[in-house]
């Protein structure tokens, strides 16, 4: 038991980079849809990077280096020139993408390495938690760092609630005298670099290595889990671990007998219960408990920053 | 303390928003800035309060020219300004709210700092309540605690009167005038006369982008009228006519729209006849409006139009009983985005055929542009026009044989010009035998044209008056619960 819920921790880790670093940007305004293409990107170029250097720093920092350069292009074309941030994302998902499957073919099926493993001393020994939270490989706990960063950040630092200023009504936090667009910039950006740190777990722990289409989809999930996430990183991180369990779960059972037959739907099943779960926890009977407990409102609460998307313009 | 704008310029692509405007205000006074909408007024106050750059012009504050390219600068210079639609964000707390750009960081400090400024003018706030929660007139107040906050010498309110009840209106001119008595200068900048008229010690007046003039105020009205239009008006007043059949009959109606519930309501509306509605935003008079459109299904009771019952029947069988709504939300309700005025037509015309024939449809639409003075051509959009264009599209997009006719706030964000041209056309509307239903928050426009005005407070009918043996201090009271009478 302790295994597998230790197993879905390290598993989702990655998930939670992407996520957190998508709800900073998306806070800000920005919708940064190129996730799927720049994990991907990331991935291999993080895996490539350590393989020749032989450093996972050198690699991490490569990966986050290429989000970031792809988010940066977002908030240039959504800023400057006014271009539709979905249309752009779009986009640059395809051309990450195919980039990665081009840049990529020296390094598929080789042996690289891989993020360290460390037992965090004393807390390790907790029954139960130690095992689960503190038995992992470096990444890992670098996921519980950005979560609870971006969480006290958002929501517990006057930056924070400037940036969440940002992204709600720009005109506002214009005449405030904070300067939108720089600011745009800059989390966008962020926000990128936690997506780079994403890919670049995937290949060196989650995945062990590179092969084409390493992450396929995993950035539509992200981007999914932010938006029904509410926007929150603490209840998009619930979905991260949620969707961590489902695909152990399908790979616990494809050796079962009875599902030989359906083994091949099953790597896509968590997909799919990912999407309907989430839509259950749309549903507005979370909001109207959200009402009559306002302590819980913010963290129940759906509602996207109402200036997601709008580009921001001084007349 | 004094303030001047020199020669100031701004140009938006090729409308000269300000075309050389200088303006000079002192201490102590509240100076209105009065001009219809699109005169440049709200240009003028953006480029002194920082939110845009003029292209050139200075502003001089002291005797110290103020480089400004933000509001932070602004702000820094002791210059706020409350937007018309006031720049709070709608999901945060008041506190945040409060201290969102703030350099001072104690939020303890800074709460206690909201409570005990607004205090001094009456009003006040739960911090921790969401900013959706507040009506137009708390977050107004909010914005101005905030200003003061800050360290605002000179305070610009934008059309502040918009969309605020009577009695906040009252409580907002006390706070100003406290303000201009402490030695600040105050600008308020409005479309409405007989505002600046109550308010202000001295008006400017612009007209299409340049100052026309300073008046010590009080002045007489039909200089002001002409300094704002260049022209003399006449204001087109009510002659009583005797109603016709009933045209529109509700009976015992309760009706359950989620905030507001209306209870047992019984009334009637005439052909030929006016009714107000009077009331506090969301009192009710939208709910009425709704339910009597069809757009709201009654849970009890019935409506009838001309002995037809339509109790339950929807919107469609209402219109096709020609019964007609128009809603306070002109771009958001009303007309489409991003269609022209002549697809508007096609769209609201009768079916012609598959095929359209767009030479013929420019033409129709081209003549209906011309009938109803509206500014703009065939092919623009509807965000691009002016509110006041946008009412009198809306007024040509229905049909001529209307029965009944519900409107929100007829003439809502109008100037002067336009809102006599629109209750010109209603008037005509209803000697055709047209019944109207109308709310508003304006008190002279319920009383000018109104047969009958029906009072609502807290989701019920308060009251139900002949408007003409009535004042405007008694429907004040009666709006704000009391009745004195």
């Amino acid at each position: 038991m302790e295994a597998t819920i230790a197993t879905i921790v390290a598993t989702a880790a990655p998930l939670v980079y992407a996520t957190v670093g998508e709800t900073i940007a998306e806070k800000a305004g920005v919708i940064n849809l190129s996730l799927d293409g720049s994990i991907l990107l990331s991935a291999m170029t993080g895996f490539a990077t350590t393989y020749v250097t032989g450093s996972v720093m050198l690699g991490f920092l490569a990966a986050m280096l290429v989000s970031m350069v792809i988010a940066a292009l977002i908030a240039f074309a959504s800023i400057e020139l006014k271009l539709n941030q979905i249309a752009i994302g779009f986009v640059l998902t395809l051309l990450a993408a195919e980039l990665s499957s081009f840049l990529g073919r020296p390094y598929v099926g080789v042996r690289g390495t891989s993020v360290p493993h460390w037992r965090v001393p004393l807390l390790s020994d907790i029954p139960f938690l130690g095992k689960v939270l503190f038995d992992h490989n470096l990444s890992v706990y670098g996921s519980f760092l950005a979560l609870i960063a971006a969480y006290v950040f958002i929501f517990r630092t006057k930056r924070g609630l400037e940036l969440q200023g940002i992204g709600e009504r720009p005109e506002a936090a214009f005449a405030r005298g904070i300067p939108v667009n720089r600011m745009r910039y800059l989390y966008t950006v962020i926000g990128g670099a936690l997506v780079g740190i994403a890919g670049a777990a995937y290949s060196l722990d989650v995945k062990f290595g590179w092969r084409e289409n390493l992450t396929l989809n995993f950035g539509w999930i992200a981007l999914a889990i932010v938006i029904f996430g509410g926007w929150h990183p603490v209840r998009a991180a619930f979905g991260c671990y949620l969707f961590g369990a489902l695909q152990v779960l399908a790979l616990k059972l494809q050796p079962v007998s009875a599902f030989q037959g359906v083994s091949q739907i099953l790597p896509i099943l968590p997909f799919v219960l990912m999407i309907f779960t989430l839509v259950i926890v749309y549903l507005d009977w979370f909001r109207r408990f959200g009402e009559r407990h306002p302590r819980w409102r913010r963290l129940l609460s759906s509602e996207p920053p109402a200036g997601i998307g709008r580009v921001f313009e001084r007349e | 303390m004094s303030l001047e704008l020199r020669d100031i310029r701004k140009r938006f692509g090729a409308v000269r928003a300000n075309d050389g405007v200088s303006l000079q205000v002192e201490e102590g006074a509240l100076h209105g800035l009065l001009g219809e909408n699109g005169a440049g007024k709200s240009t003028l106050m953006k480029v002194l309060s920082g939110f845009i750059e003029a292209d050139a012009g200075q502003v001089i504050l002291n005797g110290r020219h103020l480089e400004m390219s933000s509001p932070r600068d602004a702000i820094t210079a002791g210059i706020g300004m409350l937007h018309q639609d006031p720049l709070v964000f709608l999901p945060f707390s008041v506190l945040d709210n409060f201290v969102l750009g703030s350099p001072n960081a104690n939020r303890v400090e800074a709460g206690a700092e909201l409570r005990r400024i607004g205090a001094g003018f009456g009003f006040s706030f739960d911090l921790t309540a969401p900013a959706r929660s507040l009506t137009v007139g708390e977050r107004q107040q909010l914005e101005i605690v905030r200003l003061l906050w800050l360290g605002a010498k000179v305070l610009i309110l934008d059309e502040p009167t918009t969309g605020i009840s009577a009695t906040q209106q009252a409580l907002l001119f006390e706070t100003l005038r406290t303000l201009a008595a402490q030695g600040m200068i105050v600008i308020f900048v409005s479309h409405k006369l007989e505002e600046v008229e109550a308010l202000c010690d001295r008006v400017t007046v612009m007209r299409r982008g340049k100052a026309v003039g300073d008046v010590e105020l009080p002045a007489p009205m039909d200089q002001l009228v002409e300094m704002m239009f260049g022209r003399p008006l006449e204001v087109t007043g009510r002659k009583p006519g005797g109603p016709g059949e009933i045209a529109l009959e509700l009976t015992d109606v309760c009706v359950d729209d989620r905030l507001v519930s209306l209870e047992d309501l019984s009334m009637s509306v005439r052909h030929g006849e006016i009714i107000g509605l009077a009331g506090l935003e969301g009192s009710g008079q939208r709910t009425l409006l709704r339910t009597c459109a069809g757009l709201i299904e009654p849970k009890s009771g019935s409506v009838r139009a001309a002995g037809v019952d339509l109790t339950s029947r929807g919107y469609h069988h209402h219109l096709s009983s020609r019964i007609h709504y128009l809603p306070a939300g002109r771009l958001e309700e009303g007309l489409i985005r991003g269609v022209t005025i002549t697809e508007h037509f096609l769209l609201a015309g009768e079916q012609t055929g598959p095929i359209i024939d767009w030479a013929e449809a420019r033409r129709r639409a081209d003549e209906m542009l011309r009938e109803h003075s509206i500014v703009g051509t065939t092919e623009s959009t509807a965000e691009s026009l002016s509110g006041g264009n946008q009412q009198r599209l809306l007024l040509a997009l229905m049909p001529d044989d209307v029965a009944v006719l519900l409107m929100e706030h007829p003439t809502r964000g109008l100037d002067l010009a336009s809102a006599d041209w629109v209750w010109n056309r209603l008037l005509a509307r209803v000697a055709g035998e047209t019944a109207i239903v109308f709310s508003s928050a304006d008190l002279d426009e319920l009383l000018r044209y109104s047969d009958r005005i029906v009072v609502f407070f807290g989701g019920r009918v308060f009251k139900v008056l002949d408007a003409r043996s009535t004042d405007s201090e008694r429907l004040a009271h009666l709006i704000g619960g009391r009745d004195v009478a």
